[in-house]
């Protein structure tokens, strides 16, 4: 393992939304999205988050960039503490760590040219000229893979694989070391998807960019990262080389995941397990292990103590208490 | 002489109206559905695979939509010459349709209950208690755990998964002979999606119904369809046997789409290869193969002289292909990446 310090470090992780009620608008309950999660990103890797809706996931990646102020816990970006960083620098670190968005209808404004939506961060930013800004934004439409003269358009004109592509091009044009990817690929048609995962890998090879990539799409985070972190209602349930994870789950949510994706192969038959049962409301999860309900495997000590998230086997984290006996 | 199937369509045009001209979404599109069978209707937005489905159960808004010609034959009668009245009688007690989005088609100000007795009282003239009682089997059939005690929550109360359980125990309250699917499993997550799948399986075992199943995930198809047709710009461009269209796709479309989708029963760190390009304009389509702009194996002169029809290149086994292409033909065109 390289002994270089990871690019972010995050650490017990919490964000909890309050649910309002009654006259006073009083907070009656927490919404647990994200409670307690710890993790690394190494430099120039692609950390796949998956999960299902409500899981945590996309909280997770925005409470990392700052955009919800965490509840607790804490997150390193290179050194620099994020959630405490004052206003300023916090500015300065939002060059280095950019999102692309899952929905390129609603990301990009309307009213504006592509090439002032590009340019829109450098100028914020302070970066170059009125003239070398049009440069930049020309070369940088030019890496997504779009025409120059695509710059005086308007959003309308373009698709939603385009779309992405713009999107792609507004983080990528402040080069920065980290992109959040948030549901890059699940508004897009099949065959231009691919397009797009391609683009994100041929541009992380050319700028030694870092992704943390969140999605649901098990195959596609599977296709593109390095490795997976799993997550369910707000905890992270196990995590592993993609590879090792795929092969050799140790949380049987993860086996259940796995088994439940549709694989377009009418011969391939496998042992699929069928969960039973909704995911529980995050307001008041399970006590014990949060999975437990579900879990096929589920024994007295699941429904009372809460699993620890330990190292099972050299960099495959998991967090039930049969990890070795998921098979 | 074999039995008539129980839906056959023939050479069927749809046709939206809009400020930029005449959208083709249909184009002489012809099918059958044998009783009992899964059929699975695969492409991609703008394919067509749902325009088709609202014109079967003739819910095309018109205006601006038309259906501008061809036949659809169900048990015998021409859908499309049906009265309206005629053709309440066949909706949702013949033919039933369940929809992508059970947030949206639940109807929010009425009782779970109240929906399900409707259609009952309606089509199978029950009493309101009858009605209720079958409501309860029903939703007991699709799983809803104390389903007599549901019966008067409003739609909120349900999640998801259970929402779209409720669309198919309404779906199935009148014993249709077919049922339209139309991407059932999209919106939910996959854990739920292979719990609804499991449960259209399971009762299409049960029940004998008919599916035709909407979507634009290939593996969906591949885990329950008998047979699959492959939709593009409005075309069915290869149809067949489940089993042989994903071992020997014979359209460069299906082939490239079986490319293009990352796969886990696939070897590691394999680069995708994505379809170049985008789906064409259904506005002032030109009479050559539709897919030809995005084809490795484009053969100027040929492919764009014609549309190619469908035709038969194995038994039972039919693509919209003027050449012999198969899994095994090198590509030839230009370089396929354009990412």
């Amino acid at each position: 393992m390289s002994t270089e310090r990871p690019l972010i470090e995050v650490r017990d992780l919490v964000k909890h939304f309050p649910v309002r009620g009654g006259v006073l608008r009083r907070t009656v309950a927490q919404v647990k999205a994200v409670d307690g999660v710890s993790f690394d990103i190494r430099r120039g890797e692609t950390l796949g988050l998956v999960g299902e809706s409500g899981c945590g996931k996309t909280t997770t990646g925005r409470a990392i960039l700052r955009l919800e102020q965490a509840t607790a816990g804490s997150v390193t970006f290179d050194g620099t503490d994020v959630l405490r960083a004052p206003a300023r620098t916090i500015k300065a670190l939002r060059r280095d760590m950019q999102i692309v968005f899952q929905d390129p209808y609603a990301s990009l404004d309307p009213r504006i040219t592509i090439g002032e939506s590009i340019a829109e961060g450098l100028e914020i930013h302070r970066i170059g000229t009125r003239a070398t800004r049009v440069d930049m934004v020309r070369e940088v439409l030019g890496k997504v893979g779009l025409h120059p003269s695509s710059m005086a358009r308007f959003p309308h004109e373009f698709s939603g694989g385009q779309r992405q592509r713009i999107g792609i091009a507004r983080a990528l044009v402040l080069n920065p070391k980290l992109i959040v990817c948030d549901e890059p690929v699940s508004a897009l048609d099949v065959s231009i998807q691919s397009q797009v995962l391609n683009l994100l890998r041929a541009l992380q090879a050319e700028f030694g960019l870092t992704y943390l990539f969140i999605a649901h799409n098990l195959s596609v985070v599977e296709h593109i990262s390095n490795r997976v972190g799993v997550m369910y209602l707000g905890k992270l349930v196990e995590l592993a080389d993609r590879r090792e994870l795929f092969r050799r789950p140790r949380h049987p949510y993860t086996r259940a995941l796995i088994s439940a994706i549709p694989v377009a192969n009418p011969e391939h038959r496998r042992e699929r397990i069928i969960l039973q049962g909704d995911v529980p409301s995050p307001i008041n999860p399970p006590g014990g292990c949060r999975f437990h309900p579900r879990c096929w495997m589920a024994q007295e000590i699941c429904r009372t103590v809460e699993p620890a998230f330990t190292q099972r086997a050299p960099g495959h984290w998991s967090a039930c208490h049969f990890a070795d006996d998921v098979t | 002489m074999a039995t008539s199937p129980l839906l056959s369509v023939e050479h069927l045009e749809v046709q939206f109206k809009t400020q930029d001209g005449i959208v083709r979404a249909v184009n002489d599109v012809s099918f059958h559905v044998d009783r009992g069978e899964t059929l699975g209707i695969v492409g991609e937005s703008g394919s067509g695979k749902s325009v088709t489905a609202m014109s079967l159960m003739r819910l095309i808004p018109n205006p601006p939509g038309k259906i501008a010609g061809g036949r659809v034959m169900f048990d015998g009668e021409d859908l499309l010459q049906l009265s309206e009245p005629s053709m309440r009688h066949i909706r949702g007690n013949r033919i039933a349709m369940i929809f992508q989005d059970p947030m949206t088609s639940l109807n929010p100000v009425l009782t779970i209950g109240r929906q399900i007795t409707e259609s009952l009282e309606l089509h199978l003239k029950l009493s309101h208690r009858e009605a209720r009682r079958r409501a309860v089997e029903l939703l007991q059939m699709v799983g809803i755990p104390s389903a007599d005690r549901r019966l008067d929550d409003y739609p909120h109360q349900f999640s998801g998964g259970m929402r779209q359980r409720v669309m198919i125990a309404m779906g199935l309250s009148c014993n249709p002979e077919l049922l339209i699917a139309d991407e059932p499993t999209t919106a939910l997550d996959v854990t739920i999606q292979a719990q609804i799948l499991e449960l259209i399986k399971r009762l299409q075992q049960e029940l004998g119904t008919a599916v035709i199943i909407i979507t634009h995930d290939l593996g969906v198809v591949a885990g329950m369809a008998d047979r699959v047709q492959v939709m593009y710009a409005g075309r069915i461009v290869e149809e067949g046997l489940t089993s042989e269209i994903f071992a020997q796709p014979r359209m460069p479309y299906t082939i490239g789409l079986l490319r293009s989708i990352p796969r886990l029963d696939d070897e590691q760190g394999r680069k995708l290869n994505p379809i170049r390009g985008l789906p064409p304009d259904l506005i002032n389509l030109p009479q050559i193969c539709p897919f030809s702009p995005r084809c490795d194996y484009f053969q100027a002169g040929q492919c764009d002289a014609q549309v190619p029809p469908l035709r038969d290149v194995a038994p039972d086994h039919r693509a919209a292909c003027l050449f012999d292409i198969t899994l095994q033909t090198p590509v030839t065109a230009g370089d396929p990446v354009s990412a």
